[in-house]
């Protein structure tokens, strides 16, 4: 059994041979391990310095090209000496259970490089394309390297998912497909923070993607409304356009810090984890034991000191609590 | 003589293809050839050779002479055709990232011996769409690559104008799974984009296109299906006729005849009684030499012992012996066609042209082959192609005899005796490496500097590289230098793997109860049973390392995949980071002993030594004891077909090594 406790600490002290058996226990679901990987998460929760880590999300259609442009933001931040710490979430067979973790080979950059860290997941069972462990991973990846990404297929759902555990969002669109229609159809264009067409070197296909997501911006309601979208041009095959991009991110980070933001969002993303989590494992029926969504949410803005983490598994006991006792 | 017969037609060219250990030791070999009635020569390059690497490079280690013959520099290919009349000789060179490199070198060759360039006939096969599907020793991302392989081409039209610069391979897709109407498309798709890339550049005429496309040869594969191979291959010459004259307009039917050479398949040749090969490599050559009219113009045929490890010279020689009888001893050569009129093969052959007809359009419509190998469309298609043959050998709806029907046999006299194939010296590697340490303090360091830095300039300005190249094979560049301007200057590039994240098929009931035993072991873990698929090396052959991912994601594993070409410490760290139960290592090129140690080692040095390995390729009985006694817990070769039982020995293995909760 692993010492949670020493763990946390090398995580904390930044140890990057600490990273992976803390991944492992963190996905481990025998409780037993959960407990352990409770306390583990909370500890980090706590005790990771505010800001921290940037964690960015990156979502967009199969096809769009995320990995490539991963692979050339990775190049550029590994060159002014960022390490890196980058979860891929890729869909599983929902009737294998199985799952290809993915044509991680385009991001090269991090082939024998030990400032960057790749985990793939697999979404698992859960709807949305969100693995379970993925706020895990992200925590764990924030308190050992400088900035953590989280790579998932967009289809609507996960965007909803990926941009309560990251403080910057960024669409990456396929021009030309008809995938940002899709997009903005899906009623999820007020999440992003950042737009990226990709593939600029197509040319007027691209223009003309980056043009409709402009004026499909213009009519939505941005949630931040002190910070103007962008959307960029960028080719990550010829390296147009990424330090554009990292420049986006780096302003988008100090803006939500500045104006504080991001501890604000930080807050909203931990009570939709905490939703998310017991909903996953107890439902609704088990979630109305706490009065609902806006009961649990209650609970968790009242509990403002605890890890979401912590939080999760001590109102996951209350209702397993009252589930056996009279209702 | 009657009407019906005349005077035998001239054969085809008959090649072997070969190459190992040294510049020296090959020259021998091709020698020997000749003197056996080889008429052609068919070189066989090192893996580091043909991804632009030196012999003393890291990721050459182990890889130096094994599945073909060094060559960093001038003296190495002057050495390797010394005494051979470069002038009177077809030479076939398999090269492709660095096709116009060793073409360079060639020229350079036939300069230095005085003779003239415009003599030399054969072919550089130049393919590299085919590398990202199925080969794998691609360098440069698709459209550079395209545009030296078309420098090559524009290049060669005039400079060299009997040679092939080009041959369009479809050989490879079919051993990465493609069904003929596939290979048909895709093949063609490839040529249409090499023809595309050479009418766009501003240095080649519009006059001269009939004359590009009366050099582009083709090189097919011919399958065990062999009346099928007759109607493939005379579609495929319908196809190139009509689509040289609507899409290039090239008038004189001579220029749009549809030329190619042929490698016959080693897909199916098996690993148990391998001596059945030898029946089937024969009729697999009728395909392509029955059909006067679709006729190859050059055969080269494996060896019987192939999917044993490397062939020994007697093992060639018996292979060469077949085209031999087949040509000199039938009476095949003394007709005109013999399927004219056939409304069968007729009726076959306009299917098969319909079918990839539609292929070819929709992957044209998709940004032609450029696009469908970034899109991974192509590479998709085959390895699901693969998926559903290795499936009905599995189920037996495939019959393959000694594997899963008749299958008892005799102990093989051919096997008996201490080696039945070929064992590379180990000293090759350490001999080629002296030998480029000397070579290298010999050469004027100034006029080396001076040629790549003209090579850098022509290759940024986009100008052909093809006369700074042979300036610096003049000069003493070596192959890796060579490779490293433009790697410098067109960066790397990492293919698709074509192997998708969701499952296509309907598991039989034996991969459920697999699946069974994979979630049952996932609970005893506490989380799902996740493994590395890992290619070590430069061994771009990727069919089995997919087909192996493909049949773990499908019985419930999470699976790591990440291409071919990787290091053993990429490996190592790759297992860690991402958390996996068991690595499976895929090695094809002969080279497995130093690389999968090398993984060993690591683990070890790393605190994982309890982490299971298992290792798949082709390698010899006695390398497997060696492999397994180092701490391998499975080793798995051709013969072993029924991926159903790999999976369950993969839940075995981990069940083993986990340690008890």
């Amino acid at each position: 059994m692993p010492d949670a406790d020493a763990l946390a600490g090398r995580l904390l002290a930044r140890e990057r041979e600490a990273v992976a058996p803390a991944l492992n226990l963190a996905d481990d679901r025998r409780p037993a391990e959960r407990a352990l990987a409770a306390a583990l998460l909370d500890r980090l929760e706590r005790e990771a310095p505010f800001p921290g880590a940037p964690r960015v999300g990156l979502t967009g259609a199969p096809g769009a090209g995320k990995s490539t442009l991963l692979d050339a933001l990775l190049r550029r931040l590994r060159a002014r000496g960022e390490t890196v710490g980058v979860v891929a979430v890729d869909p599983s067979s929902r009737e294998s259970g199985g799952a290809l973790l993915g044509d991680r080979i385009r991001v090269h950059a991090a082939a024998g490089d030990a400032g960057v860290f790749v985990r793939s997941m697999a979404a698992r069972e859960r709807l949305g394309g969100l693995a379970d462990a993925t706020r895990a991973g992200v925590a764990i990846l924030a308190a050992a390297f400088d900035r953590v990404f989280v790579e998932t297929v967009g289809v609507g759902q996960s965007e909803v998912e990926v941009a309560s555990l990251a403080d910057t969002l960024v669409y990456v669109a396929n021009p030309g497909t008809g995938d940002a229609l899709q997009f903005m159809k899906a009623g999820v264009i007020e999440l992003p923070d950042v737009f990226v067409v990709n593939k600029s070197d197509l040319g007027a296909a691209a223009q003309r993607t980056a043009h409709e997501l402009e004026a499909g911006l213009a009519l939505g309601l941005a949630a931040d409304a002190g910070w103007r979208r962008p959307v960029l041009l960028a080719s990550a095959r010829d390296g147009t356009g990424v330090a554009e991009i990292l420049a986006a991110l780096d302003a988008h980070f100090a803006h939500q810090v500045a104006s504080g933001a991001l501890v604000a969002r930080r807050a909203l993303g931990r009570e939709s984890f905490v939703l998310e989590a017991l909903l996953g494992r107890y439902g609704s029926f088990g979630l109305a034991r706490l009065g609902g969504r806006e009961g649990a949410r209650v609970r968790v803005r009242e509990r403002s000191g605890a890890s979401s983490f912590a939080l999760a598994e001590e109102l996951g006991r209350e209702i397993e609590a009252s589930l056996r006792g009279p209702a | 003589m009657t009407q019906s017969r005349h005077a035998p037609d001239r054969p085809w060219v008959f090649r072997t293809y070969s190459g190992h250990s040294s510049a020296r030791a090959s020259n021998a070999l091709y020698r020997q050839n000749l003197a056996k009635g080889q008429t052609g020569l068919s070189v066989a390059f090192d893996l580091p050779t043909q991804t632009g690497f030196d012999s003393d490079h890291p990721l050459a280690r182990g890889e130096v002479g094994k599945v073909g013959v060094p060559i960093c520099h001038l003296e190495d290919l002057l050495e390797l055709f010394e005494g051979l009349p470069l002038d009177r000789m077809n030479t076939s060179m398999t090269i492709n990232a660095t096709a116009a490199w060793l073409l360079a070198l060639f020229v350079a060759a036939a300069e230095r011996t005085g003779v003239d360039p415009r003599l030399l006939q054969g072919t550089t096969q130049n393919d590299i769409i085919k590398e990202y599907l199925s080969r794998g020793t691609y360098v440069f991302p698709p459209e550079p690559s395209l545009r030296l392989t078309s420098d090559v081409v524009a290049y060669s039209v005039d400079a060299i104008p009997k040679w092939n610069p080009i041959n369009v391979c479809s050989y490879h897709l079919q051993e990465a799974g493609a069904t003929p109407v596939q290979e048909i498309a895709y093949a063609l798709a490839n040529a249409i984009g090499v023809l595309d890339a050479v009418r766009a550049r501003p240095d080649v005429p519009a006059g001269a296109i009939p004359r590009v496309v009366g050099r582009i040869s083709f090189f097919l594969n011919s399958g065990i299906r062999f009346v099928e191979e007759v109607c493939k291959a005379r579609a495929m010459g319908e196809l190139w006729d009509e689509i040289t004259r609507d899409r290039y307009g090239v008038d004189d039917a001579e220029l749009r005849r549809f030329r190619y050479g042929v490698q016959v398949n080693s897909l199916g040749l098996t690993e148990s009684q391998p001596e059945n090969n030898a029946i089937r490599i024969a009729l697999e050559a009728l395909g392509v030499t029955l059909s006067k009219q679709a006729r190859c113009r050059a055969l080269q045929l494996p060896a019987w012992n192939e999917a044993l490890g490397l062939p020994r010279p007697w093992d060639q020689q018996w292979s060469l012996r077949i085209q031999q009888i087949l040509a000199y001893e039938t009476d095949l050569l003394e007709y005109e066609d013999l399927f004219e009129g056939s409304k069968v093969v007729e009726a076959r052959t306009r299917e098969l042209r319909q079918e990839a007809r539609a292929e070819l359009d929709r992957v044209l419509a998709m940004g032609g082959v450029v696009g469908a190998v970034e899109n991974a469309w192509m590479k998709q298609r085959l390895v699901e192609s693969q998926t559903r043959r290795a499936e009905a050998i599995e189920r037996g709806e495939l019959t393959v005899v000694g594997v899963n029907r008749f299958t008892e046999s005799e102990p093989s006299p051919l096997l008996a005796g201490e080696q039945s194939v070929l064992r590379v010296d180990e000293r090759a590697e350490r001999e080629q490496i002296e030998k480029l340490v000397a070579f290298r303090a010999r050469r004027s360091e100034a006029e080396v500097e001076s040629a790549l830095r003209n090579l850098a300039d022509v290759a940024a300005a986009g100008a052909n590289v093809m006369p700074a190249s042979i300036r610096a094979a003049h000069a003493g560049v070596t192959t890796g230098e060579w490779a490293d301007v433009l790697r410098r200057l067109f960066g790397e590039y990492r293919a698709p793997t074509g192997v998708r994240p969701r499952a296509g098929s309907q598991p039989d009931a034996r991969s459920a109860a697999v699946r069974e035993r994979v979630h049952a072991l996932a609970e005893r873990l506490g989380r799902p049973l996740k493994v590395l698929v890992g290619k070590p090396g430069l061994d771009g052959h990727s069919n089995g390392a997919e087909q192996i991912a493909v049949r773990a994601r499908d019985v419930g594993m999470e699976v790591v995949y990440e291409g071919i070409r990787l290091t053993p410490e990429q490996i190592v760290r790759s297992a860690r980071d991402e958390g996996v139960h068991l690595i499976g290592l895929s090695i094809l090129s002969g080279s497995h002993g130093l690389l999968v140690l090398d993984v060993l080692d690591r683990l070890r040095k790393g605190g994982q030594a309890e982490l299971p390995v298992v290792v798949g390729g082709i390698i010899p009985e006695e390398d497997a004891r060696a492999l397994r006694a180092a701490g391998v817990r499975r080793v798995y070769t051709p013969k072993d077909y029924d991926l159903g039982r790999i999976m369950d020995e993969i839940v075995d293995v981990v069940a083993e090594s986990a340690p008890v909760a």
